[in-house]
């Protein structure tokens, strides 16, 4: 059971127009993996294709399987909505739910979707907002709206927010590319910590980035998997000349 | 360079009138209104106005209390059945609402938003009162609820499409189901913005004639059930406006205050209502 996520020959588009490419992949349990490339590869509809996040985008489609806890995620029988509490995602844009405090937004998908009691959330807010590293800035101010919190903070919060609904997988969209270099490094601490536990995909086309949280990348250009590997190989010497290209700054 | 640099802010200070002065403009009218009303109902505006029954001509005093009660019944009615309906469709609108079926309801949503009032009024009797062959609070709520719901059902719908779409992926992204996503997260989301559409529609109805013409028709006492023929603020102020005596038509300028403050009124408080309980 090394491999939390195994991906076959996945292709999809949108319309007409196809945006991923026959992509294999093997995603490890409790590691980083990036999925780097330059802007419009492929790379973020690849992970929306992990917890099925475009089961409602008109003109979507897609073959091949993502092989998850045994099954293939597509089908029939998986359910998407408990999927998706298996498999947590934390978006481009901090996204914290606009009228709802700093305490509701972590708890909210506990409440609507067991039956725990209040003092149990209470215990798992309190867990989810340490992991983040936000439980010393807000212990004091849980009742403050979570869109009145800085860029950083809400990025963070966002992470306390899948955290509480206690998933294994976390997919992580460009994650840091609203934000500013402290906040970024924050993050990218925060996905150092969380990696003993947790499968960790994130999307990224900053390649520094990269190479500082994975411990494997997989280089995605035009929708195709051009190479994967461990990270320090792909930094040092990728196989495929267009990863060295795209590494050295020759393109993209 | 300098003379370039004062033109653009002559410019800029000339617009910024130009705005200043049209928002004064329009809400010139409002106080106009307001002042007139006070002026002309200011000698029967008493405490016994909102706490007696009519009397009839001649008899000084006497109060619309009744048409205060009927208008508040009428309206509530009106709301208690418009809102889930309006508010609901408003959701099918605006988060599954594609495809021919979604446009015609929409189209036809704006149409009934466009029906003169009246028209209402006289649908509203063809469908209540002729069968039932009495006018009744009932036949007057849901003359109101049809030009209630078709306001509420727009500006739901326009309200949800304001948020935005990351919203709902961080939703289901949790593994909420999606109509919990709907109802507790993108409606809440869009509360404040609902919540105005509603008292909008609400200030619209409780002022309306036309349609309680022909259907609550009007009463000169507490009305005994909701079968029956109930009284409205509007109403009153009608009947009496259009009579031909004087004490009358102070009764209607004083009628008016209480209407216009009665709107008021409600939407404060719902208003400060809504926004203790967040």
């Amino acid at each position: 059971m090394e491999n939390a996520i195994v991906v076959k020959n996945l292709s999809a588009w949108f319309g007409d127009n196809q945006v991923l490419k026959d992509i294999t992949m093997e995603i490890r349990r409790n590691s980083v993996t990036s999925v780097m490339g330059p802007s419009g590869c492929g790379k973020s509809t690849f992970i929306r294709c992990l917890n099925r996040m475009h089961d409602l985008t008109p003109g979507f489609r897609m073959t091949g399987e993502v092989i998850f806890d045994g099954r293939d995620v597509h089908s029939e029988k998986v359910d998407p909505v408990l999927l998706r509490r298996k498999v947590g995602m934390v978006f481009q844009q901090p996204n914290p739910f606009p009228r709802m405090s700093v305490y509701e937004n972590v708890a909210v998908g506990l409440r609507f979707n067991g039956k725990k009691s209040r003092a149990e959330i209470a215990e798992v807010v309190e867990k989810s907002l340490r992991m983040a590293a936000l439980w010393d800035e807000l212990k004091d101010h849980l009742d403050r709206a979570g869109s009145s919190l800085s860029g950083g903070q809400q990025q963070r919060l966002c992470i306390a927010r899948a955290l509480a609904v206690e998933p294994e997988v976390l997919l992580m969209d460009e994650p840091c590319s609203a934000l500013d270099p402290v906040s970024t490094a924050k993050i990218e601490e925060l996905i150092e910590d969380l990696s003993d536990r947790y499968t960790i995909v994130v999307v990224t086309h900053n390649m520094q980035q990269a190479a500082r949280i994975s411990d494997s990348v997989a280089f995605f250009l035009l929708g195709a998997l051009i190479e994967m590997d461990k990270s320090a190989k792909i930094f040092t010497n990728p196989s495929d000349k267009r990863t060295e290209e795209y590494i050295t700054g020759r393109f993209g | 360079m300098t003379s370039i640099a004062y033109r653009r802010k002559a410019t800029d200070r000339v617009m910024k009138a130009l705005f200043f002065l049209s928002a004064l403009l329009v809400i010139l009218p409002l106080f106009l209104i307001f002042f007139d009303l006070l002026w002309k109902g200011g000698k029967e505006l008493r405490w016994s106005l909102i706490t007696d029954l009519p009397r009839p001509v001649g008899e000084p005093g006497g109060g619309i209390a009744n048409g205060i009660v009927g208008t508040l019944t009428v309206a509530g009615l009106a709301m208690a059945g418009g809102i889930p309906l309006a508010v609901l469709s408003g959701i099918y609108l605006a988060e599954y609402g594609r495809g021919i079926f979604a446009s015609v309801v929409r189209f036809a949503v704006d149409l009934l938003a466009g029906v003169p009032s009246i028209i209402l009024g006289i649908f509203g009797y063809v469908l209540w009162v002729l069968p039932m062959k009495r006018f009744s609070a009932w036949a007057g709520a849901s003359a109101l609820a049809m030009i209630f719901i078709p306001i509420v059902v727009r500006t739901t719908e326009e309200m949800l499409k304001t948020v935005p779409v990351s919203v709902r992926e961080a939703a289901l992204a949790l593994g909420i189901e999606r109509w919990k996503t709907t109802l507790f997260i993108t409606v809440r989301t869009a509360s404040a913005g609902i919540i105005t559409g509603i008292l909008l529609a609400m200030a619209r109805i409780v002022g309306e004639t036309a349609p309680l013409l022909f259907t609550a028709l009007g009463n000169q006492f507490w009305q005994t059930g909701l079968d029956q023929p109930i009284a409205a603020v509007p109403l009153q102020v009608f009947t009496y406006a259009i009579s031909p005596y004087d004490d009358w038509h102070n009764k209607a300028w004083a009628g008016a205050v209480v209407l216009i403050l009665m709107v008021l009124v409600l939407s404060i408080g719902a208003r400060l209502l809504v926004r203790t309980r967040r």
